[in-house]
């Protein structure tokens, strides 16, 4: 009987089986060592390229800017691993910062409750993607598409085209710009929201089904699981970091400017796949999307410390996000 | 008798086109294995699905544990106590085995929606080791061998108390060991009373491991019968009733000795380990084996559509470098997908565009433009040479059976003009009916002195059509039978036949 392999044969080629499993060669291990030590030399080749650098106030610069696109991303990490994309983050990030100044500044409101009204706006338009892409069974590309344009022309109609300031209240401007021991507010909010991001992904019923959705949406249905709902609940959580990201943003400018924000939804989108979330779902951590924000602003910012020219940068980011996404590939094969 | 726990009587169910089920019954008792057989298309799998709510049945009634029910849906399936384990696992590879198993209806922690792991993965230690199955519930799905993921499953139905399991074709993908472990468990599960309904195309396994059998011809009822009271060759003549499948092969017998294609020592990772092989003009050779041995691989790889390691191809004598699909086509190769929906029609598209799909070129004029004349006669000569049932030119293929979009397939490849074409299950899902008239077509090209390989794993279909067969078994050439000498048992002997 040759061929047939025994019981405790088996039960050995399993158990070598697992242990690769648990090490260090994982492939999802593997690629946050990789984006990390990406990180770690591209801030080296920055540091010896240029003096300005590494010093104390660029780096907080540095920190600011990931903070918002941070946290943009971290919500759009969700909704990607469901294997959905919402190209509308960046702009329902600019409403909610419009609606936030609408309500601290026009209305009169107390700060927390324009804070509050910031996040539910972002919410709500997640929410209206959501419901197109469950319930009108709209492709998550044209669903957000369509919803990045209403929010974009929202936030233009309702501000009347013009910034709105937040000069009455000194006290908004500190929720990002307001330091620990040095450290900008912003940055432990982006903390903050990573932790507890991570901890829905990986603790939460939500969590679950966001990996069960990009797995086998078909399975997880036939399981029992009402795909629909959840989803809805995806893209309204994506939706509700938009609004955090907005209010930060707001804060941090003091100001709500409506003409921004549609350059972040790829920014951010591509932070995510930097950081190892595959978008064809199923896979992703927190973790790896604020490395791949780190990665989006300190090549950003380096190349601008080196005077390259705006132009320029755009070059260089796209053939980076290229690349990073390509090397992804490879190591999959 | 009162130890029945599900009883089916009168089963209707009507597609459009096809009517499925007819006045078919099924009575199954608690601890035993039922066996269901019969031919593809016979009705099997549609009996199961209206047993776990997946379909709706158009008339009879279900009874289980003598109350008649009515069963909405798989949620409600489920809840009475009737498990599946489907051919296609319905599993989630990126989460782990407990995620699976308890996917929907996860324990909580006292917050409500925060996910109690540890309880999840107690609970599918539980059930594993209820089936012996030594395997850390955190390890995830995708790295699990197929046998283990049908474990997975075999555990997940199991964790709904289920009283009735039902399995289909559990062994199509499986080794003789594993087939081994397999039958271990459930023939425990059979002892603790749980009523299993056993699905299977192998008719040597029944005797091992049923207790009754019931026989499905083309949509009815045949017969229930004790296993052991029965011969295999009566429980086949059951299934097969009017001969469909003649015992002899109707091959043609004009296969010359030119060989038009020859494959020397290919090599591709694990999957193809030094396979060489030659076809000759005007032959069908069939490719033999158990999922997952190698053969679609085989094929593909020549065909260009996956890269291979080494190896070196011959057509018509000269040796080729086969990059991607369309230099196979240029050299005059088919191939016709296993997985007809995904690679080989275009489903939206309509019935003449599909035909000159592969050749467009043919069709253009001086400006570069597609000459509608030319192509509504083409695919007209197809449409009447392979007898393709369409109302018109225009219906989209989504909408024709099964076998009339395998033939359009076939229409596109010679409207392409290639000569060697690779049929993978070329009958996979198709009615009786039709399979015979794609047998015919196959012979019929054959005979032209088109070269066929043909991918098959249903035994007879290979014993039936081939003029010799290759046996693949995880990655190489187990054994070349020639005609005469092929049986069922030595094409299996030869399928398992592991390092």
């Amino acid at each position: 009987m040759n061929g047939i392999k025994t019981g405790a044969e088996q039960t050995a080629t399993l158990a070598q089986k697992q242990f690769q499993g648990r090490s260090i060669f994982r492939a999802d291990v593997m690629q946050k060592l990789l984006a990390f030590a990406s990180l770690i030399l591209m801030f080296i080749i920055f540091t010896l390229a240029s003096p300005n650098f590494a010093n104390f106030d660029n780096i907080v610069g540095i920190l600011l800017s990931t903070a918002v696109i941070g946290v943009l991303a971290v919500g759009t990490t969700f909704v990607i691993i469901t294997s959905g994309i919402d190209l509308s983050i960046g702009t329902v990030m600019t409403f909610s910062s419009v609606m936030t100044g609408v309500f601290i500044t026009y209305w009169k409101l107390p700060i927390p409750v324009g804070v509050a009204g910031g996040l539910v706006a972002g919410s709500l338009c997640g929410c209206f993607s959501g419901l197109l892409i469950a319930n009108m069974k709209l492709p998550p590309f044209i669903a957000t598409l369509g919803v990045m344009m209403i929010s974009r022309g929202l936030s233009l109609v309702i501000s009347g085209l013009k910034p709105i300031y937040f000069v009455d209240t000194p006290v908004f401007n500190k929720i990002a710009m307001g330091t620990v021991l040095g450290v900008p507010n912003a940055v432990l909010i982006l903390f903050a929201a990573a932790i507890i991001a991570s901890l829905i992904l990986s603790r939460t019923v939500l969590g679950r089904y966001t990996y069960a959705l990009g797995s086998n949406e078909e399975a997880a249905r036939l399981s029992g699981v009402n795909v629909g709902a959840w989803k809805i609940a995806v893209y309204t959580l994506g939706g509700m970091f938009s609004g955090l990201a907005g209010v930060l943003m707001a804060s941090r400018i003091n100001s709500a400017q409506p003409a921004l924000g549609a350059e972040y939804n790829l920014d951010a989108i591509a932070a995510v796949v930097i950081g190892g979330t595959s978008l064809s779902g199923g896979e992703g951590t927190i973790l790896g999307t604020v490395i791949g924000a780190f990665i989006m602003t300190v090549l950003i910012n380096g190349l601008r410390i080196l005077s390259i020219p705006q132009e320029w940068q755009m070059v260089v980011t796209g053939g980076i996000v290229i690349m990073a996404v390509y090397l992804d590939i490879i190591r999959r094969r | 008798m009162e130890d029945t726990i599900l009883k089916v009587e009168g089963i209707r169910k009507q597609f459009p086109g096809v009517l499925a089920l007819d006045n078919v019954r099924l009575e199954v008792k608690r601890g035993e294995i039922h066996a269901l057989v019969g031919e593809n298309g016979a009705g099997k799998s549609t009996l199961m699905k209206i047993l776990t709510g997946v379909y709706r049945k158009d008339a009879g009634k279900i009874e289980f544990k003598g109350k008649e029910v009515e069963i909405h849906d798989s949620k409600s399936s489920q809840e009475m106590g009737i498990g599946i384990v489907y051919q296609e696992f319905n599993l989630l590879p990126h989460l782990t085995v407990a995620q699976n198993i308890f996917i929907g209806r996860e324990p909580r922690s006292f917050v409500r929606f925060i996910l109690n792991e540890n309880e999840i993965n107690q609970k599918t230690r539980d059930l594993l080791d209820m089936i012996h199955l030594n395997l850390d519930p955190r390890t995830k799905v995708s790295s699990l061998t197929v046998a283990r993921q049908q474990m997975v499953e075999i555990a997940k139905a199991l964790s709904f108390n289920s009283e009735v399991l039902i399995l289909d074709e559990p062994t199509a993908a499986l080794s003789e060991s594993e087939i081994e472990d397999l039958f271990r468990i459930i023939r425990k599960l059979r002892n603790n009373g749980v009523a299993i309904i056993y699905i299977t195309h192998r008719i040597e396994e029944l005797k091992q491991i049923s207790d009754r059998v019931t026989v499905m011809r083309d949509g009815h009822y045949v017969d229930t019968v004790r296993t052991q009271d029965a011969t295999m060759s009566q429980i086949i003549s059951m299934m097969v009733g009017r001969v469909i499948y003649e015992s002899s092969p109707e091959i043609p017998e004009n296969a010359s000795d030119e060989t038009v294609l020859e494959v020397k020592n290919l090599n591709r990772g694990r999957v193809i380990k030094n396979v060489s092989f030659k076809l000759k003009k005007g032959e069908i050779l069939g490719f033999a084996g158990l999922l997952g041995a190698g053969r679609t691989e085989v094929t593909r790889a020549i065909f260009g559509a996956d890269p291979f390691d080494s190896g070196e191809i011959y057509v018509k004598g000269r040796k080729v470098n086969i990059k991607s699909p369309s230099d196979a086509v240029n050299l005059g190769i088919g191939y016709l997908s296993e997985d007809r929906k995904r690679y080989g029609v275009a489903l939206g598209m309509n019935v003449e565009d599909n035909i000159v799909l592969a050749a467009f070129k043919k069709f253009l004029n001086y400006l570069g433009w597609v000459n509608r004349a030319k192509t509504r006669s083409a695919t007209d000569n197809m449409i009447k040479l392979l007898s393709i049932r369409t109302p018109s030119l225009v219906q989209k293929v989504k909408n024709l059976s099964g076998g009339n979009q395998q033939k359009i397939i076939v229409g596109k490849w010679l409207t392409a003009d290639t000569d060697i074409l690779f049929f993978d299950e070329p009958t996979r899902g198709i009615d009786v009916g039709a399979k015979s008239e794609i047998y015919r077509l196959l012979n019929d090209l054959a005979a032209e002195g088109k070269s066929i390989i043909m991918i098959s794993s249903e035994l007879p279909e290979i014993l039936r059509m081939s003029h010799r067969i290759i046996v693949m078994c995880e990655g190489r050439i187990t054994g070349v039978l020639n005609p005469g000498e092929a049986t069922q048992e030595k094409i299996m002997q030869f399928a398992t036949k592991r390092e």
